[in-house]
């Protein structure tokens, strides 16, 4: 991605280069010629100009909504861009089946939503034979053994779960982000793994709607997966890192 | 909308169907007590107050009598005992009981009238305190305007509850006829309710006791101050959902979140122990006179919408006959629902149409909770205002009786107040633009709707079918509801469950059943 010369993106409105773009927001007053223009001066502080103030309404008590139109002055020089993502193979369903049939048995997957996290609806795309968007879940992959777990679990019955069934994988999955909760829970985990000396037995994922990979490195699992991961790549990343692990060659 | 013609016999069969499957689990509900019942009786009694740590004393009190095995005979038996024994209070009673020295032992020659008649003066006062907010609840909702059905239901989750008032009075002057404030995730497995108000909570606030107060003196304001009643709604659902049953109710709440299997399946909690807290906690919900919602929208979250729709009808069925059995009349069974066919699918619209008519028309007397959208809601804002628009619509056109609005901020973050108001907006300008739409509309007999309504109707009849023949314990074991499968020996709070004695006493169960 890295180059030397600068290529530098605008926002796209009606014309290339416009910078033009829409904010909402609300502040708290009420609405009034000096709301209007306070709203206005909001924008200009975020990089618009000419900006145009197309709705103004009471949405509270003392507060109120606000839609607004300008021409942003910010540029992106995307030669400096860089991202951390994790490294996933492109492989078809068939792919990353036969690719796990050279290891020696079945992958086995364990997967919930830990701590104070109910929402398994991730954990569900992911895991369940349904799947999601029309992609199956790992459960409809011959090569895989998959425990989704559900929600609400605590670390120590994952680690005991995942040590019985001699799991290759753990997935987790944070629904919930207030105030860093899925931080706290996700980092329990790792710190558990590491108090029962388990540290390295399992590849760890996370995943959820506010998880990246980079965020999920730092919270010490082996790869984040975010908004519009598919059961696909999460079974092409956990076939990938297995097969390197045990020393088998890449291609299929 | 016109009428479906579905056939009459087959949803008596259901309903036979479901009413065999009920009575067969209410043997076992009328056999056994549990820890959290226990708990809510000697609250209701009057016991109140909570330890140094924070410990209510109705725990600390029905655990002891759980470790000496004395819960079979009731609290109740031992806590008037020792009233007459010490010649004290209540309260008093409770506090040596949980605190003295000496563990309480099942000694002694009082008999179950004697110690009946003494807590009889307590028990009417625990009634009257339901009565009594009942009655201030419909005298205030009668002296202002009522709110006109689809009710607009919305949800605050700030996880303080001075925030939660501060947004459940903004939501009520953008509209809506319904705030509920969502639980802390953690809560439904906590084995106690906490104290007093609490400011910190994830994904939501706590259900405390003082937190109901908070927000229902809010809403009281925000009444008052438009003209119109604006209702409350909590969850009694997990590991205590008949405390809070009873909380809600002598602080007049509206609506509570209780379902007859929702803690089984979606919360892992012992089903032994969550047939035995739900009837309980809806005969103080029925007292009460709130209006339940249940839980079958869940399923779809898990299982899919199409596939799926006929364990939403089998289990509402089955909430029904539980709801019958613990004294609810049908205008407080509010059956829950939801939107959650996959958008991209051919005449989705279409086929959600005719569940939601179904629905509507099986149960016609019923508070019908339509739920929105939300599994196949991504992060964008836009699309998903128009998905939730189309809500709406079937909301209106089919008369849905509670309808929890969509937010186009799903899967994104709790609601923020702007979103609230934007929803409240665009659901306004739908149920007015399209209010006598539905009045428009006949059903083509031989149509899509018609034949997808008669599909979802048999295949619940032929499911009751078979869970009327293994029973209920059995089809929740192979995963006949929402794709989950629980054992009737697994999940959380089994230890709490407790088989009765012959002379076991509860005089508030008995009140509440002779009304």
């Amino acid at each position: 991605m890295k180059s030397d010369r600068p290529k530098l993106l605008r926002a796209y409105g009606d014309r290339a280069g416009d910078g033009l773009l829409q904010l909402s927001f609300t502040l708290e007053l009420l609405p009034s010629p000096i709301a209007k223009e306070a709203a206005r001066r909001f924008a200009e502080a975020h990089g618009l100009s000419e900006v145009l103030v197309t709705c103004m309404e009471k949405c509270g008590p003392e507060h109120t909504y606000f839609v607004v139109y300008g021409h942003s002055q910010h540029v992106v020089d995307l030669s400096r861009v860089e991202v951390t993502e994790a490294e996933i193979p492109d492989l078809e369903k068939s792919e990353i089946e036969a690719r796990a049939q050279k290891l020696a048995r079945k992958i086995v997957v364990v997967g919930a939503c830990t701590g104070s996290d109910a929402h398994t609806v991730g954990i569900d795309a992911i895991l369940n034979i349904k799947g999601y968007a029309g992609e199956k879940g790992l459960e409809a992959y011959k090569t895989f053994e998959v425990h989704n777990l559900g929600a609400q679990v605590e670390n120590d019955a994952l680690i005991a779960r995942a040590k019985a069934v001699g799991a290759d994988a753990l997935l987790v999955s944070q629904v919930i982000t207030q105030r860093g909760c899925h931080k706290h829970n996700a980092r329990a985990l790792v710190e558990r793994l590491s108090e029962r000396g388990e540290q390295g037995s399992f590849l760890l994922l996370l995943g959820g709607p506010r998880i990246d990979h980079k965020l999920a490195l730092s919270l010490g699992f082996d790869a984040g997966f975010g908004p519009g991961t598919s059961p696909r790549h999460v079974a092409a990343f956990i076939v990938d890192r297995l097969s390197r692990k045990r020393g088998l060659s890449c291609s299929a | 909308m016109g009428l479906i013609a579905l056939d009459p016999a087959l949803v008596d069969r259901c309903r036979s169907l479901s009413s065999d499957i009920a009575s067969e689990v209410q043997r076992f509900i009328d056999a056994h007590t549990s820890v959290g019942v226990e708990r809510t009786v000697v609250r209701a009694l009057g016991v109140e107050g909570v330890d140094g740590q924070g410990t209510p004393l109705v725990n600390t009190l029905i655990d002891r009598l759980a470790r000496a095995q004395l819960l079979s005979r009731g609290a109740a038996f031992y806590l008037g005992r020792e009233m007459l024994r010490r010649r004290v209070s209540l309260q008093v009673a409770a506090e040596y009981l949980a605190y003295d020295a000496a563990e309480p032992t099942p000694e002694g020659g009082e008999s179950y009238a004697q110690v009946a008649a003494a807590l009889a003066s307590d028990n009417e006062q625990a009634i009257a305190r339901i009565d009594a907010a009942r009655s201030e609840r419909t005298q205030l909702s009668r002296s202002l305007q009522a709110a006109e059905t689809p009710w607009k239901y919305v949800i605050v989750a700030t996880g303080n509850i001075y925030d939660d008032a501060v947004q459940a009075r903004a939501a009520a002057e953008a509209g809506a006829d319904v705030v509920a404030v969502i639980r802390a995730t953690a809560q439904s497995l906590l084995d106690y309710v906490p104290h007093g108000p609490t400011t910190e909570g994830f994904g939501g606030t706590y259900a405390t006791q003082e937190n109901f107060r908070i927000v229902r003196r809010a809403l009281d304001e925000a009444s008052h101050a438009l003209g119109r009643y604006v209702m409350a709604t909590n969850y009694s659902s997990g590991l205590c959902m008949s405390e809070i049953a009873w909380m809600a109710a002598v602080e007049r709440l509206d609506m509570l979140l209780n379902d007859s299997m929702y803690g089984i399946l979606f919360r892992d909690i012992n089903m032994r122990r969550t047939f035995v807290d739900q009837y309980f906690s809806r005969r103080i919900i029925a007292r009460a006179g709130i209006i339940i919602n249940t839980g079958e929208d869940n399923y779809l979250t898990t299982a899919d919408a199409v596939e799926s729709a006929h364990t939403v009808l089998a289990s509402q069925f089955i909430n029904e006959a539980f709801a019958h059995r613990a004294g609810l009349p049908d205008a407080l069974i509010g059956l829950g629902h939801a939107y959650e066919i996959d958008p991209a699918l051919e005449d989705s619209f279409v086929t959600e149409l005719a569940q939601a008519q179904l629905i509507r028309q099986v149960f016609p007397r019923h508070p019908i909770k339509w739920m929105p959208p939300t599994k196949h809601k991504t992060g964008d804002v836009f699309q998903s205002h128009v998905h939730d628009a189309l809500f709406s619509l079937v909301g209106t056109m089919t008369g849905q009786s509670i309808q929890l609005l969509g937010m186009f901020s799903e899967a994104i973050h709790n609601p923020l107040m702007m979103d609230r108001y934007l929803s409240l907006k665009a659901t306004r300008y739908v149920f007015n633009a399209a209010k006598h739409l539905g009045e428009e509309i006949q059903i083509r007999p031989d149509g899509r709707i018609a034949a997808r309504a008669a599909l979802v109707l048999r295949k619940a009849c032929d499911l009751l079918e078979v869970v009327q023949r293994e029973t209920l314990w059995s089809a929740i074991a192979r995963g006949a509801f929402a794709d989950v499968r629980r054992e009737p020996t697994g999940g959380k709070g089994l230890t709490g469950v407790i088989a009765k004695d012959r002379d076991y006493l509860n005089p508030l169960l008995h009140s509440l059943e002779a009304a």
